[in-house]
């Protein structure tokens, strides 16, 4: 594990209480700037330093270089909301946006996106302000369980903003990278469509 | 997953020469989703990987230059099967890539890493099955006599009947595509159809390239059966699956008579299988549902279909006529 891994885990508590407090001891960097990426490396199995731009937020990690960009998010900088459903890239649960395009954090290794801007689903409000596409999850019941609705969210936030929601058919093929166990596909084509519509205007 | 040593490389000379100085186990890393997805399974095990992200700048071209579509080796599945002029002058390429993945695997995978990807034979991908002859050359084969419903019936050995998944690289054999290749001694262009190999008694190595050459991209010529060309995917569930069948097919039309025509196979074959002998049965020949079944008949004649996996034969044939009639009738 790295060196300077948060060895003690985040509780959801701490998470909620304060998304910075669980990463308290991780240096901040002031600006996203990022070490340039070395083609001389260490060897095999040896940690690597690099910068993630999350959420606007510069962090300097040093992992283990198979960590995967989701177990980086999850359990090094202690934003949790991104989950791992088959961690194969299968389920779409891991969903989050790597220069503003919707990728897999599960077969994303972190080393291999330093500096580039990576949105997770703790970033999408703001302030206050639900993300109209989560405020329309909420309004259409679009969940059960909850735990496919960060990577559903995030997809579907990218799945808009590329044109690709343009109907309810399209809407469900462009959406078939997010698995939902419970089934709540109808309701979650209806919040995308409606959420759509808001994020047009 | 396996330690190995993380190489980033801005430079395409560098990046081969460290791929070329320990092949077997070095691995280019691109999009990552075959490479990671198998490192994590144990499947793959390099000791060094080597990501070309950093090449994306000057590999990432889509662009129509009069006689032919360039495509660069890291441009984005998503980015190519969106472009307007693919989706008008080359639908077949278009399609093959939009009906593959999901939205967010296309908008990782590489064009030259999506020709790459390997095998899904479950037997493969679960290395608790010691026999497998891609994995450990020479140990058997767990497939053969195994659940093998969605594997080869076209191009199979006694060593191997693992299908080959892709469904671009299946476009890319209807038509006549080159590939461009750098490695340590130098650029080399070859037939795309040259790029994989069948897998015979060496299953295990499965495509033509050197030791430490790397895909640099694609060159698909423009010809009077592009335009009117379609790729069809059946599968097991409508979206986000790989094919049982596929078909690409692409024709030039004289009124209803066929001038030339290219068709490949996905899904049911050991590499991206072109069928040749069924393109000369349609040449010169009134495009009718009778034709197409004839035609099919032709494709799937060295078909080896059995046990569980019998029903690709015809699902193989009707996919194609079905493929046939609705590129005939398409409107350009």
């Amino acid at each position: 594990m790295a060196q300077d891994d948060l060895s003690r885990s985040p509780t959801r508590r701490t998470l909620l209480a304060g998304a910075a407090g669980a990463a308290a001891s991780l240096p901040i960097l002031a600006n996203a700037t990022s070490p340039k990426p070395s083609a001389a490396s260490a060897n095999a199995n040896a940690n690597v330093s690099l910068a993630l731009n999350v959420n606007k937020r510069a962090w300097r990690l040093t992992l283990d270089p198979r960590t995967t960009l989701l177990d980086a998010l999850r359990h090094h900088i202690g934003l949790t909301g991104s989950k791992k459903g088959c961690d194969h890239g299968q389920c779409g649960a891991c969903t989050v946006l790597v220069d503003g395009r919707r990728v897999l954090s599960c077969l994303t290794l972190a080393v291999s996106v330093q500096a580039r801007p990576v949105a997770t689903i703790e970033g999408l409000a703001s302030d206050e302000q639900l993300h109209p596409m989560q405020a329309a999850f909420i309004e259409h019941d679009a969940f059960q369980c909850g735990y496919c609705t960060p990577g559903q969210i995030m997809s579907a936030v990218a799945c808009v903003e590329e044109g690709h929601a343009r109907n309810d058919e399209e809407i469900r093929e462009y959406m078939s990278g997010n698995l939902c166990r419970c089934a709540a596909y109808p309701k979650i084509v209806a919040a995308i469509r409606d959420a759509a519509a808001k994020m047009r205007a | 997953m396996r330690p190995f040593d993380y190489r980033h490389s801005a430079s395409r000379a560098e990046a081969i020469r460290l791929a070329a100085s320990q092949s077997s186990a070095v691995q280019f890393l691109a999009g990552g989703t075959t490479l990671v997805d198998l490192m994590k399974l144990d499947v793959m095990q390099p000791a060094i990987v080597v990501d070309i992200n950093g090449l994306a700048d000057e590999l990432s071209d889509i662009r129509l230059d009069g006689d032919e579509l360039r495509l660069g080796a890291l441009a984005r599945m998503s980015d190519v099967a969106d472009h307007p002029d693919v989706r008008r002058e080359y639908p077949v390429i278009a399609q093959s890539l939009q009906l593959a993945a999901s939205a967010q695997l296309r908008n990782m995978a590489s064009l030259g890493g999506n020709v790459l990807q390997r095998t899904r034979c479950p037997y493969f991908r679960d290395v608790s099955w010691v026999a497998c002859n891609k994995r450990n050359p020479g140990s058997g084969c767990s497939a053969i006599g195994g659940i093998a419903r969605s594997l080869a019936i076209l191009g199979t050995s006694e060593a191997c009947i693992a299908n080959y998944p892709g469904d671009f690289a299946v476009a890319l054999a209807a038509l006549d595509a080159k590939v461009e290749l750098q490695g340590p001694a130098g650029r080399r262009v070859i037939a795309f159809s040259d790029l994989h190999r069948l897998p015979s008694d060496a299953p295990h190595v499965e495509t033509t390239l050197l030791p430490g050459e790397l895909i640099v991209g694609f060159n698909i010529p423009t010809a009077s059966w592009t335009r009117r060309s379609l790729y069809l995917k059946i599968r097991d569930r409508k979206s986000y699956e790989f094919a049982l069948v596929s078909a690409a097919v692409a024709l030039d039309l004289d009124g209803d008579v066929v001038r030339d025509a290219r068709i490949a196979l996905g899904g049911l074959a050991t590499k991206p299988w072109r069928s040749i002998a069924a393109e000369a049965s349609l040449r010169g020949q009134r495009l009718t549902a009778d034709l197409a079944r004839a035609v099919a008949e032709v494709a799937l004649t060295d078909a080896r279909a059995e046990g569980d996996r019998a029903f690709k034969a015809e699902l193989g044939r009707q996919t194609l006529v079905r493929a046939l009639l609705q590129c005939g009738a398409m409107e350009i």
